[in-house]
């Protein structure tokens, strides 16, 4: 089979979209991040949104090509459709509770490199937020 | 919209009880409720009455700091908050497709029947088959069918167990939909996460699905009458999993032969004696 996707890429199959048929969690992520803009600008009166900007762990479960095709998606007739999206990318650290080294980490194995203890957290990396939002108003 | 299963409104999911050929409850989304009586008049009265004609946008920067799961969680609590004041153990099962996750349903209730109430929500894309096979058990169950959805979300096991009238004191099996991958996201208000893996998955499940073994409380390691027959290091398969959740259980057994089932069924009165 010719391999010409990108492991990670938004399979071709992906336009599921079109007949309003939708999967994948990184959708339903967009989806929600749109109502809740829309709830807040509409608290805040606001005519539009210029700008969304969005807090991702890199241990948030959270595919980057995935979040970000859906959000193309999830604004279009949206108030927040003229809106630029900013994704924080956000390392992923842990702390030893054992030695208290402050380390970075890729995945979820949790073993300390200075002393080895499993016994370690988790401080930074699962974020799954909307940091803030610019609003238009008259 | 519901939840965060970002379904809108084409109501695609469905919550049958077996024997039903109706299709019990759709998504009824609130805000689809407005009824406008013909007698209600709206008075517009637009009176712009502003001097200046120069109106200016104003951009504001509005720092929300809000999860985007919020709404997800929210409603978990509140089926939490439903649980623990029924003294209801909810069970969030979680596993690939076909690891066997109905089959070791179908055997625990057989062997907790008497001892406990039970009741299932059982989570599928589509079909009423395991509803089906559960029902023949004889206990409570409803199917939710999340058509496209990958995932149960917390609205979904909300909806599912107002219909269910579920016993105070049950075990209440939620089956999810057959993913190792976004059900890990997505809270249900569960007591306890169980992830079942079979032999014959392979040891490096994991490695490669780590969020799933991070956030679960029990690993199930079914099919162990398979292992004869396959590659599959259960040592191994349990440093990996430790690794990244240090605190997470283990019980082997097969469902099929209910060779250490016991151990299962122990760890379930151990939980409930417990509560």
């Amino acid at each position: 089979m010719p391999d010409k996707q990108k492991p990670y890429s938004v399979p071709k199959n992906y336009l599921f979209l079109q007949d309003n048929k939708k999967n994948m969690h990184e959708l339903s992520i967009a989806m929600q991040i749109i109502e809740i803009v829309k709830e807040e600008a509409k608290n805040h009166a606001a005519i539009g949104i210029s700008a969304i900007n969005l807090d991702i762990g890199k241990l948030s479960g959270i595919e980057p090509d995935a979040l970000e095709f859906a959000m193309e998606e999830a604004v279009k007739g949206s108030m927040a459709e003229k809106a630029e999206v900013h994704y924080n990318y956000i390392q992923a650290v842990s702390v030893c509770e054992d030695c208290c080294l402050e380390f970075e980490v890729q995945d979820y194995f949790k073993t300390c490199p200075f002393c080895n203890s499993l016994n370690t957290s988790l401080i930074k990396g699962k974020e799954l937020k909307i940091a803030a939002i610019d609003l238009i108003t008259n | 919209m519901c939840g965060t299963c970002g379904c809108g409104e084409d109501d695609h999911i469905t919550y049958r009880k077996p024997g039903d050929h109706s299709i019990l409850h759709t998504h009824n989304h609130d805000h689809n409720d407005h009824t406008h009586a013909p007698s209600h008049l709206h008075e517009h009265s637009h009176d712009h009455s502003h001097v200046s004609s120069h109106e200016h946008e104003h951009t504001h920067t509005i720092n929300l700091e809000r999860n985007i799961l919020s709404k997800n969680e929210l409603m978990a609590e509140r089926n939490r908050g439903f649980f623990e004041g029924m003294k209801i153990i909810a069970l969030n099962l979680v596993s690939s497709p076909g690891s066997g996750k109905t089959s070791l349903l179908e055997k625990t209730i057989t062997k907790i029947k008497g001892k406990f109430e039970t009741a299932v929500i059982e989570g599928d894309q589509q079909t009423l088959n395991d509803a089906n096979r559960i029902e023949k058990t004889g206990v409570p169950v409803i199917q939710i069918n999340t058509g496209n959805g990958c995932h149960l979300d917390a609205l979904m096991v909300n909806k599912a167990m107002k219909q269910l009238e579920i016993k105070q004191g049950s075990v209440l099996f939620i089956e999810n939909v057959g993913n190792l991958v976004c059900p890990s996201l997505f809270d249900l208000g569960e007591t306890k996460r169980v992830v079942i893996i079979s032999v014959t998955e392979g040891d490096d499940k994991p490695a490669k699905y780590p969020t799933m073994f991070e956030t679960a409380d029990l690993c199930v390691i079914n099919k162990t009458d398979l292992a004869p027959y396959v590659d599959f290091d259960e040592e191994k398969l349990k440093a990996t999993a430790r690794n990244i959740n240090p605190n997470l259980e283990f019980i082997s057994l097969s469902a099929k032969t209910e060779e250490g089932i016991d151990l299962w069924i122990q760890w379930l009165y151990d939980l409930k004696s417990a509560d």
